[in-house]
């Protein structure tokens, strides 16, 4: 699907030769990553969706199937943990293609030198949030790795679920005409983990929004399975999820400003930091894209769903400007929000 | 909060806005000279709202676009050095050297940190005292008296390990050099308002009298820029030049003169380059002698390293207004915001790196098989 | 140039070397150097740049120049005629 000698990007990634931090950060340089390096390497068509989790027939059934590493810092944060992160994240992009979550395994590195009860808090905040989301940890494993050579702590975490008859939810089928949906206020999570990040810290009080999210992608699936996309926009926050439903549906998305719920706090705290709150972390969001005809009924499920009150309709997918996110402004004009190239930086100009 | 929602009003937006079209009756070019006014602009679509005839260049105001390459080859070379913490402002460390940058020296072992304050880094040479900590001291008039604070309390408190890495610019010496470039549009000025809530207005007279061009000291929020541009285009109108303040919550005539007195204390003027359009005499800050012993330029001894500035980038013309980015041969081809040659493809909301953007949002439809793939193929 | 922001002093320490407060934007809180601001005092609002408060915010500039933009409107919408406006003001500006 991606032929590399057609690759047409301004700056291939032979440009840089080492890993830089922007390439874990949910951005372009995460994509270059992807289609540059792995997919090319893995060569076959399932890779290529690029989808959250991959969705596999096997023995009969639709089987969703993701892995995601956590390597937070810090380990513990206002409203949660890596251990929650680790859990709630893969079931979340499990519950990106429709599926009902069913099995994790757990993957640890751990530093030489940690303390035996920072793992224990850990496990156990992954224990409680399996059966908060209703899975079962069914497998581990556990390396350790020299003092100097980890932050004490990796999780990765592998799942799997079952997903329903007539569900087919990817990138690819944004639509032109869908509503574009955010189950809540966003920017919490990553405001959270800046006010306690070395050298950043702040005081606010805002908690991780970290939240399983299957029970509520259930709720919507109940109202119609003709749900067409479905994104939690984690790293690169919910610039970076519409940008890649942009680019793999070659539709554009139109959002207004306005109507997008972020909490004073995190506005605030993206003011003083020069970010932008579209493109800070989420980890209890998603993103839907739904057809205009559904969508009045799946926002009224969403919002009777605990995970889902402050569900908004933000805006809508267009067949302008395709590949593309465009903003109008509080004021009436417009902005393009640009897939983030890499983390996000305070600025100071 | 309050001082930023009121001057975010759409109404009150829109009754400025209906007042610069009745007012426009020329079409008149206007530099904000800013890039935080700039960004301000870019991120609520003042550019767009605004009547046809006034028109908005966005001037050579941040201080991160502008730091010229040979700078930033220097840090790049002290950060690599072992035993320093090299500490940067975050939207510093993504800004291209020569060939790479200081997520790079940092992907490759240096210890580069993000920083918020430069108090900040001078805790870190003080938590550190076996290792060298240096900070990357950029910026205009509004950032100078932090560094410059940084500095004396090193040397107040012995901390002999802390040195700055200075590249400061100043905004008139770069107004000036805007005015008397040959073929210059530049009809009217928004002066930086955060600049003058440190510096005051006292330079900016001359600089009305001799070039005949309105210069309206300019806050950030929306409201502030419509009443700032309203002003400009009043002025022209009228046939008049001179100094008003349109910020005056948080700008005096006099400045902050507690402020300009430890710039002055710790700092000297000097000639500086700025990338993209070369030296302007008396437009920086260096470290008097007094402080030579924080100047990480001579404590690394990297005052021998000499970078050109690629010649084929005529970011200089853009700052200007001289040629749209488009007109620019290497637009879109050799320079991008991934991989841009100057100060205008380096910030998001470089006029370069604005037009990339907007051109890809009128782009045809990128081909089916294609549309995961990042940008399109230009065009020029 | 800089990205400066408005935030309240809630607090000051006036033993801190250089003179610190905490300042609240918007529920965000975080310590700034107050040594340009010297004699700001608790309740009032001061311009934050990389960690420095840089200047005094005025209420009542702000509030005359919110007032003048509100003017502008209704003086628009009475007279209809932007050029005897604009005259009418330039005896103010």
């Amino acid at each position: 699907m991606v032929d590399p000698a057609a690759w047409t990007c301004p700056a291939p990634l032979r440009d840089q030769g080492v890993v830089v931090m922007g390439h874990g950060g949910g951005g372009a340089l995460s994509a270059e990553l992807m289609e540059q390096v792995f997919t090319p390497a893995y060569g076959n068509a399932t890779l290529a969706g690029l989808a959250d989790s991959a969705v596999l027939e096997l023995g009969g059934a639709r089987l969703a199937f993701s892995t995601d590493s956590y390597v937070v810092r810090p380990l513990f944060f206002p409203g949660g943990s890596l251990g929650d992160l680790a859990v709630n994240g893969t079931v979340n992009d499990l519950a990106m293609s429709g599926a009902r979550p069913a099995y994790l395994s757990a993957a640890f590195v751990l530093e030489e030198g940690v303390e035996l009860t920072v793992v224990e808090r850990i496990a156990r905040s992954m224990g409680a949030a399996a059966e908060a989301a209703g899975v079962t940890i069914a497998t581990g494993d556990t390396k350790v790795v020299e003092s100097g050579h980890g932050d004490g702590v990796y999780v990765t975490t592998a799942g799997v679920g079952l997903v329903p008859d007539g569900v087919d939810i990817r990138p690819q089928r944004a639509r032109p005409g869908d509503a574009v949906i955010v189950s809540g206020p966003i920017g919490l999570h990553g405001v959270a983990i800046m006010s306690v990040r070395e050298g950043l810290e702040f005081g606010v009080e805002v908690a991780s929004d970290t939240a399983p999210l299957a029970d509520l992608v259930a709720a919507m699936l109940a109202v119609t399975s003709d749900i067409h996309v479905l994104r939690d926009p984690t790293r690169g926050g919910l610039a970076a999820s519409l940008n890649e439903i942009a680019r793999a549906s070659g539709t554009g998305v139109r959002l207004q400003e306005r109507a997008i719920p972020v909490p004073d706090a995190v506005a605030n705290a993206c003011g003083f930091l020069g970010l932008d709150p579209l493109y800070v972390a989420n980890e209890g969001r998603l993103v839907a894209f739904v057809p205009p005809s559904a969508a009045d009924e799946v926002l009224a499920a969403m919002r009777d769903h605990p995970q889902g009150s402050g569900a908004t309709l933000i805006g809508e997918c267009v067949a302008d400007h395709p590949g593309m996110v465009v903003a109008a402004t509080s004021l009436g004009g417009t902005r393009v929000v640009d897939l983030p190239l890499g983390e996000q930086l305070p600025r100071i100009c | 909060m309050k001082y930023i929602d009121e001057f975010n009003d759409p109404d009150l937006a829109r009754r400025l806005l209906d007042e610069i079209r009745a007012t426009a009756t020329w079409p008149w070019a206007l530099m904000e000279v800013c890039g935080g006014q700039t960004h301000s602009i870019i991120r609520h679509g003042i550019d767009q709202l605004l009547p046809e005839q006034v028109e908005l260049i966005h001037g050579p105001g941040c201080p991160v676009c502008v730091t010229p390459l040979e700078v930033i080859d220097k840090a790049l070379e002290i950060a690599s050095r072992p035993g320093v913490i090299f500490c940067s402002f975050g939207d510093m460390l993504r800004v291209p050297g020569t060939g790479r940058d200081l997520f790079r020296v940092k992907g490759e072992g240096g210890d580069v940190r993000v920083v918020y304050s430069p108090l900040d880094a001078l805790e870190l040479a003080r938590r550190h005292p076996d290792r060298e900590v240096v900070f990357f001291a950029i910026g205009f008039e509004t950032t100078a008296p932090a560094n410059a604070m940084a500095v004396h309390q090193a040397r107040r408190l012995g901390l002999n390990n802390f040195s700055l890495l200075v590249s400061h610019v100043r905004v008139p010496p770069a107004v000036e050099a805007i005015m008397t470039a040959p073929a210059c549009r530049v009809q009217g000025f928004l002066a930086a308002g955060h600049v003058c809530s440190v510096m005051g207005t006292a330079e900016y007279p001359e600089l009305t009298e001799r070039f005949g061009v309105p210069m309206v000291v300019t806050g950030f929020e929306p409201l502030d820029i419509l009443e700032g541009i309203r002003r400009a285009v009043r002025q022209l109108e009228r046939g008049e030049h001179r100094v008003e303040n349109a910020y005056p919550r948080a700008v005096r005539e006099e400045g902050n003169p507690a402020a300009v007195r430890m710039i002055e204390e710790v700092f000297e003027v000097t000639d500086r380059s700025w990338r993209g359009i070369g030296r302007i005499p008396a437009s920086g800050w260096r470290l008097r002698d007094a402080f030579r012993a924080y100047d990480a330029e001579h404590r690394f001894d990297v005052t021998g390293i000499r970078t050109e500035e690629p010649a084929e980038c005529r970011s200089g013309e853009v700052l200007q207004g001289l040629i749209k980015p488009t007109e620019c041969a290497a637009f879109g081809t050799t320079c991008t915001p991934r991989t841009p040659l100057g100060a205008t493809m380096v910030s998001s909301e470089g006029a370069c790196a604005a037009y990339y953007l907007y051109r890809r949002m009128n782009a045809p439809a990128p081909q089916a098989g294609r549309a995961t793939q990042e940008g399109v193929t230009p065009v020029a | 140039m800089c990205l400066a922001v408005p935030g309240k002093v809630v607090a000051i320490d006036d033993g801190a070397d250089p003179l610190t407060g905490l300042i609240d934007f918007g529920g965000v809180q975080k310590q700034a150097c107050l040594e340009y601001v010297p004699d700001v005092r608790v309740g009032e609002y001061v311009i934050v740049h990389v960690g420095f408060a840089l200047q005094r915010l005025d209420e009542e500039s702000a509030l005359a120049s919110l007032k003048l933009f509100e003017e502008l409107g209704l003086l628009e919408e009475e007279f209809g005629d932007a050029w005897e406006q604009a005259a009418k003001e330039a005896g103010t500006a």
